[in-house]
């Protein structure tokens, strides 16, 4: 019963976090914010829901649910930061909205990603 | 319970109408590209919640396939799209 609860207040957490992010993604103006709506609430929700789904499973299969949420901690940074980079060369972040821009000046032409 | 999982998976249509949007409206191709990486990470939250409805374990390495598959497509994505654009 109380775990029962646990998991519905988890799940619905979750999924709240995720609806944000994708009004994030909708709303937001330039690309490197919409990347910050597109990770952060999305991963934090993915991560509720797992856990929400884990206290209703038997012990086996939440140490794959576990493995799930490592993989997507991993990875969403690396898509991020891809995105960004190719957005900073393609021209579509504008570095008059920028409060820091480290990578001014540091481009090289041909530098192996 | 019922309506806890009728109210999270409605939630998660939301989150995808709004990430669809995102998608068709985006003006620039990695625009499109994140749009469709969150939308890889709500069809893995949702498939979470169908495993936890039915209390059926069988299905979890579709979780895990689904999201390997999602990073390696955005990856390779990311990439072509800098080569078509002659960033490299």
């Amino acid at each position: 019963m109380i775990l029962d609860v646990v998991s519905a207040v988890l799940m619905l957490v979750g999924a709240v976090s995720c609806v944000l992010g994708a009004i994030g993604l909708v709303r937001l103006p330039d690309l490197p914010s919409r990347l910050q709506a597109a990770t952060k609430p999305q991963t934090l929700g993915l991560l509720l829901i797992l856990a929400g789904t884990a206290l209703r499973l038997e012990m086996e299969s939440a140490v794959t649910l576990v493995l799930v949420a490592l993989f997507q901690v991993i990875t969403a940074p690396v898509i991020s930061q891809l995105l960004g980079r190719t957005a900073y060369r393609g021209g579509s972040v504008h570095p008059e909205h920028l409060v820091v821009d480290e990578l001014a000046g540091r481009m090289p032409e041909e530098m192996d990603r | 319970m019922t309506l806890v999982f009728t109210v999270v998976t409605a939630l998660l249509c939301l989150a995808c109408a709004f990430t669809v949007a995102r998608l068709l409206l985006g003006p620039d191709t990695v625009d499109r590209i994140a749009a469709l990486d969150v939308l890889v990470i709500i069809i893995v939250a949702a498939a979470a919640v169908y495993v936890a409805i039915y209390r059926d374990g069988s299905n979890i390495p579709l979780l895990a396939a689904v999201a390997l598959l999602g990073f390696v497509g955005s990856a390779t994505a990311i990439r072509l799209t800098a080569r078509r654009k002659g960033l490299r």
